[in-house]
């Protein structure tokens, strides 16, 4: 027990010892967490729109206005023909072209339908085919409230033709907010940067100066050099998580619906078992760089996996059972859980049992993985 | 010009050596093509969904077979009070709850109109969103079908085009992206180890005491990286190609110009990082766990880069990934020519040469 306590006074001097890294540490994760997620919104404003009216009729004029005051599209140009049209989509100034055909109003009346012609840039991926679907929302909308059609259908209010009205909630976060599901998702990703790489770096970083060895020699047991490694980075896991949450606190406002001490107990998990995923890939890698290239192949992949960015449920089976096998799928959900909905310990037994499972089999492998024999 | 193919052919025995290497450099994009080809979607599927019928009637199994039969929710039914449904949040079981209230649709017969109440589980905004969209839908379409009196005499069609990706190929729109955020985070974090390995390993003194300019060591570290790069675009051009069934539209030519252009950039920051740090932590820190979200964010592959504040968008224009996520969108998918991507080499070629520039000045070659 007491090598233990000397290996810890080394270890947190050579950590403090080094400032560039300690305040990268430190500071990298924080300042990311101040900006990153004001630029993580997935809403499609401004769609912008261009239109060839080839009828310049009433029926045209009333409906490009009704697009034009929906709120969701950005008229930016109005083409005399599709071919000037498509050099706006072409240049990226737009993503839509409507376009209106001649005899558009006649059609109507004649015929009772017209079809127009909507053109989306399908590279611009969601934003372009959420602004069909809204542009085709408005011309549904439009169509109802047409004149010919009101005065045909004078008596809809007074028969009962039966008639389904939705009422939508969203709880939790009633203005459906971006933030509240991606600031603690980043928070976690964070945790996850520095538990993992700094770990990996720290042992590969004595193998590669050669201080192992002198380690190596001393009675130190296994176990003993390990804890000594695994505690200071779990301790600085713990403070930059709690700097998080407070920068949660002062700059988004949000705080913790759920209880705190939970929070930190599977924060607290959750940093053991990384740190192990940190300890067994330094003992796969004789230097730095290795350990660093391994360590960000993994935590890319762990990071794309985890429904930080897009949702695991809508992922194919396979991908759902690669993403259960990385730590932090589980951990942003217990995150988002427990701050948002404030779910209790019965709420999250089996994903915290998951962690722990993630905890004890990487730390155990990476004890059995290390030698002290080179 | 001996000597400096000897020092590359030096370079690239380093890099092969280590298999480690060769995983960032090839595992990596092939890992993210697969990823971004087939896991990650950005449409939502498999939503769990709980529907509370307490009218048990015609019309509401009717409709609930109408939300089943699309692909997109997995429908559990139970009949649980107003306060379990806050339960059934918590422990994250379902992400919405759709409500029939008692005599649904005898008041839909006999008042005419009816309500169905739907709640969602705001903690995933976007799912939250599309769920309310997708019911809507499925209702209204059922409404129309069920009371056709209530449907339109006089209509307007829209008949949608997808402009340049027909079929809707999902993974078109993540192509581009994944070639810049690779490109841009394994050429830098490569790089940016190279000299400051060789000064914590203390051989740039040797270096330097040779009879080669020390600029072209500079030269000679780079040249493998750039090398190898282009080799990694290739993987990733041909992956795209072969697995996602993505046709460039553009020429050839033109996209690995502008790659070699990018990857330049690329190659000037990590030399600038290498030259600014003394030691490979730091160096693979930054350009690694410091560079990482920023670009994933930044390129505006995943999040629209217009809906972030100025001051944030303004920051996104210093980041070389964002000008070759543009290039890339308009030359490969869309089949552009070079008269709509000028603007953007242009910026590119800047940076290059800003970098460095500074690169050069940071490089000591004396040693304190």
């Amino acid at each position: 027990m007491r090598n233990l306590g000397f290996l810890l006074q080394k270890e947190f001097r050579q950590i403090f010892r080094d400032k560039t890294i300690l305040a990268m540490m430190l500071a990298l994760p924080i300042i990311q967490l101040m900006i990153l997620p004001w630029a993580m919104n997935l809403d499609i404003k401004n769609i912008n729109l261009s239109i060839v009216d080839n009828d310049h009729s009433s029926y045209s004029q009333q409906l490009i206005t009704k697009i034009g005051s929906s709120g969701y599209f950005r008229i930016i140009s109005a083409d005399g023909s599709y071919k000037e049209a498509l050099e706006h989509i072409e240049n990226g100034s737009s993503d839509l072209i409507m376009e209106l055909p001649s005899g558009f109003e006649r059609n109507l009346f004649r015929e009772g339908k017209q079809t127009i012609g909507i053109s989306v840039d399908a590279i611009n991926g969601s934003k372009a085919s959420i602004g069909g679907a809204y542009l085709s929302s408005v011309i549904s909308d439009f169509n109802v409230n047409l004149g010919i059609n009101q005065i045909k259908v004078p008596d809809y209010k007074t028969k009962p033709l039966g008639f389904i009205e939705i009422t939508f909630s969203t709880w939790y976060n009633p203005l459906a907010e971006y933030k509240y599901f991606f600031v603690p998702g980043v928070l976690v990703l964070l945790l996850t940067l520095i538990g993992g790489f700094m770990t990996a770096l720290n042992i590969v970083r004595e193998k590669e100066v050669g201080t192992i060895e002198q380690i190596n020699v001393t009675p130190i047991k296994k176990w003993e050099f390990i804890l000594g490694k695994l505690i200071p980075f779990w301790i600085i896991g713990m403070i930059v998580f709690s700097i998080g949450l407070l920068v949660i606190w002062a700059v988004y406002g949000i705080t913790s619906v759920g209880s705190l001490p939970l929070l930190y107990i599977v924060a607290g998990s959750y940093m053991i078992a990384l740190l192990g995923f940190g300890l067994l890939v330094s003992t796969f890698c004789e230097n730095q760089v290795q350990a660093m290239f391994v360590a960000f192949f993994f935590i890319l992949i762990f990071i794309l996996m985890s429904g930080l960015f897009t949702a695991v449920q809508s992922m194919p089976h396979w991908a759902r059972i690669i993403s259960g096998f990385t730590p932090v799928s589980h951990f942003i959900k217990i995150m988002r859980m427990i701050m948002l909905k404030g779910s209790g310990f019965s709420d999250i037994r089996i994903e915290l049992g998951y962690i722990l499972t993630f905890a004890l089999v990487l730390n155990a492998w990476a004890i059995w993985n290390y030698r002290k024999t080179s | 010009m001996k000597e400096f193919l000897v020092f590359v052919r030096k370079e690239f025995k380093q890099v092969f050596r280590d298999p480690r290497t060769l995983l960032i450099m090839f595992g990596l994009p092939v890992a993210q093509i697969v990823l971004f080809g087939f896991a990650l979607t950005s449409e939502v599927k498999n939503i769990d969904i709980l529907i509370v019928d307490n009218s048990k009637d015609v019309i509401s199994s009717q409709i609930t077979d109408k939300i089943k039969a699309t692909n997109y929710f997995i429908v559990q039914q139970k009949n649980i009070g107003g306060a379990d449904i806050d339960k059934t949040f918590k422990k994250g079981g379902v992400q919405a709850v759709l409500i029939y209230p008692v005599n649904f649709s005898s008041d839909l017969s006999h008042e005419g109109k009816a309500q169905i109440q739907i709640i969602t589980d705001g903690t995933d905004p976007n799912t939250a969103k599309t769920i309310g969209n997708y019911l809507t839908a499925i209702i209204n379409a059922y409404q129309q079908v069920k009371f056709p009196s209530a449907s339109i005499r006089y209509q307007i069609l829209t008949e949608p085009r997808m402009l340049y990706n027909e079929e809707d190929n999902g993974s078109m729109n993540f192509i581009p992206g994944v070639m810049a955020l690779i490109l841009m985070l394994v050429c830098t974090a490569l790089t940016s180890v190279s000299i400051v390995k060789e000064k914590e390993l203390g051989t740039m003194e040797i270096l330097l005491v040779s009879p080669f300019k020390p600029v072209m060591v500079l030269v000679a570290k780079a040249v493998p990286y750039f090398i190898l790069s282009l080799i990694n675009f290739t993987l990733i051009l041909l992956l795209s190609v072969f697995l996602l069934h993505i046709d460039v539209k553009g020429s050839i030519l033109l996209l690995y110009m502008e790659s070699a252009l990018f990857i330049l950039t690329c190659l000037s920051l990590g030399l600038l990082i290498s030259n600014s740090t003394n030691e490979q932590q730091t160096a693979l820190l930054i350009s690694m766990m410091g560079m990482m979200l920023p670009t994933i964010i930044f390129t505006g592959f995943i999040f629209p880069l217009e809906n972030m504040p100025w001051i944030l968008r303004t920051i996104s224009n210093v980041v070389p990934s964002k000008w070759y996520f543009l290039i890339i969108k308009s030359v490969m998918l869309k089949g552009l020519g070079f008269q709509y991507v000028w603007k953007e080499t242009l910026i590119l070629i800047l940076m290059t040469t800003v970098l460095l520039t500074i690169a050069l000045k940071k490089f000591k070659i004396r040693l304190q």
